[in-house]
């Protein structure tokens, strides 16, 4: 391969004087300056949430307004900083979801512990817990910044859900119950 | 003493005298705190930002459309930047030399409103020209003597500090506005050997100056001797590339890192008035002073010519003031050595050479 021996040319005079340089400079500062700002005027203007932004963590519901939550606790026991914490419970026998058998019967998550990894999320069998698009937990309280299970049902909301899990499970268990398994 | 001291109460000229001073200083005030609103503002948009606009207050928001513009354009903060060093804690730090480190302050800001006081902005329709004194004709060399005692209060300011960084600060400000003055002083010779020279009786008048510009204005004479200058009073007023005493990347916050509250305020005020004293000098020695355009020296007669110039000065520091903002969210900082190297071994020796020419040129062929 040749080799090409770059000229490294003295500097003129206008270079050495760095007027010609100062010019540009101020040229390009004027250009940005007449250029529209790109500040988002945060409170007023929020900016827009990417889909599958990992934000606050959630509980949601099923389509049928059923809690997805079965209180396995796995997300309590990968929590890397220990933020969640779940008291299991029972479902009464003759609520209308009582083939699921477990629900949390409360759930907290401390927003001051937790570091947004998303492993709660990816370890739910029941796709219960969700990172949302709620980027902003503010509070003036120790208190306020533990999230209780009705808040978090209220942050969640519900999903699409296509799996029907439980609702499979229930007609097959009828299914079988009429063909005399 | 009691003589003296009903005289003092009697004599109403005293007290006019004092109202006076106070708005001058107040006007004063005012300009800083606007140049500082101009500073963020301009620095905000050259970094594609927005800058103040939040603050407001309810008596003025309640103006329809008034209100929310002077918020947009954060025309209320510098009533809060103001307040706030006003009321914050005055806290003296228990290592500084307690008189000169008070002392320091007042020294660095009493040149600059001695000098503004005296600066003509202006000519009246009678042919007097226009300044907040009266009997203001003073020579240009009294204001550079008067000025560059602004360097004291730097050199006070490091020194009773009595801490290394603002000491650094002080001795790289004072070393820089000792060097630049040289080559300011010899680019203003230049142009005061063309215009005011032997058989004229203003000598080194500022409004003289203004009045020889009636035709063309003396940049266009002196480009060399303008650049000099220019150079040199963005030194003299410590501002980016030249601002040595206060390298906060180097210096922490240079000669005013161990000030607060308000005595820092008046190191701010101090340097906004060096801004405007240097940006005036310009004006009034290059750029035509009150004379509206090259060749174009006044608009209308009377009283709207004397205003319409007052407005042209104006203009002009307006944009300078903007300039200085301009270069400084420009250029990077020189390194110290780079910018004594600039100072004697570049403008010095161009200042002497642009000196000698003109010199010769008149000497020579006798024109002017």
């Amino acid at each position: 391969m040749a080799i090409k021996v770059v000229e490294r040319r003295p500097l003129t005079l206008a270079e050495r004087s760095y007027l010609p340089q100062i010019l540009a400079g101020l040229k390009v500062t004027w250009d940005n300056m007449v250029r529209p700002p790109v500040t988002l005027q945060y409170p007023d203007e929020r900016p827009a949430i990417p889909q599958n932004y990992r934000g606050v963590p959630t509980l949601v519901m099923d389509p049928n307004g059923r809690e997805k939550c079965v209180s396995c606790q796995l997300c309590e026991f990968v929590c890397p900083p220990k933020a969640i914490r779940i008291t299991p419970g029972e479902i009464a026998p003759d609520a209308p979801n009582a083939h699921v058998e477990k629900a949390p019967q409360e759930f907290e998550i401390n927003m001051l512990r937790c570091i947004y990894c998303g492993l709660c999320q990816e370890v739910c069998p029941e796709e219960a817990i969700w990172l949302q698009s709620q980027y902003s937990m503010t509070g003036t309280n120790r208190e306020m910044m533990v999230n209780n299970k009705a808040r978090l049902y209220e942050l969640g909301g519900t999903l699409p859900d296509g799996h029907h899990k439980w609702d499979k499970k229930k007609q097959e268990a009828e299914r079988q119950a009429q063909e005399g398994h | 003493m009691e003589a003296f001291l009903r005289d003092l109460l009697l004599n109403t000229a005293w007290y006019f005298t004092a109202a006076r001073g106070l708005i001058l200083i107040l006007i004063v005030m005012t300009i800083a705190g606007y140049s500082v609103l101009l500073e963020r503002k301009a620095s905000a948009w050259i970094q594609g930002r927005i800058g103040p606009n939040r603050t407001n207050h309810p008596l003025i928001a309640w103006i329809p459309g008034l209100g929310n513009f002077l918020m947009k354009g954060g025309f209320i903060q510098p009533a809060a930047d103001g307040l706030k060093f006003l009321f914050k804690e005055d806290a003296l730090p228990g290592h500084v030399r307690k008189t000169y480190y008070v002392l320091a302050p007042i020294v660095a800001l009493a040149p600059a409103l001695i000098v503004l006081i005296m600066l003509p902005f202006g000519k009246l329709p009678t042919g007097e020209a226009i300044s907040l004194t009266q009997g203001a004709d003073v020579g240009v060399l009294f204001m550079f003597a008067v000025s560059s005692l602004g360097v004291y209060g730097i050199a006070l300011a490091g020194w009773s500090a009595n801490s290394k960084f603002p000491f650094l600060g002080a001795v790289r400000g004072s070393a820089q506005l000792i060097s630049y003055e040289l080559a300011m002083g010899l680019s203003v010779l230049t142009v005061f050997l063309a215009t005011s020279g032997p058989g004229q009786d203003h000598g080194l008048s500022l409004v003289a100056i203004v009045d020889a510009q009636t035709g063309a204005w003396n940049i266009l004479y002196h480009p060399v001797a303008a650049l000099v200058f220019l150079i040199s009073i963005f030194a003299e007023t410590n501002r980016h590339p030249f601002d040595m005493p206060e390298s906060e990347t180097d210096l922490v916050g240079g000669f005013h890192t161990e000030y607060g509250a308000f005595k820092f305020g008046l190191f701010f005020v101090a340097e906004y008035g060096h801004m405007v004293i240097g940006s005036s000098l310009f004006i009034l020695m290059f750029l035509g002073g009150w004379h509206v355009l090259p060749w174009v020296p006044t608009v209308g007669s009377g009283a709207v010519a004397s205003l319409l110039g007052v407005a042209a000065f104006f203009a002009k520091l307006c944009f300078f003031l903007f300039f200085f903002v301009w270069v400084r969210w420009t250029i990077p900082r020189f390194r110290y050595d780079q910018v004594m190297r600039i100072g004697w071994r570049v403008l010095l020796p161009v200042a002497i050479l642009n000196l000698l020419v003109y010199f010769l040129y008149y000497a020579l062929t006798g024109a002017r």
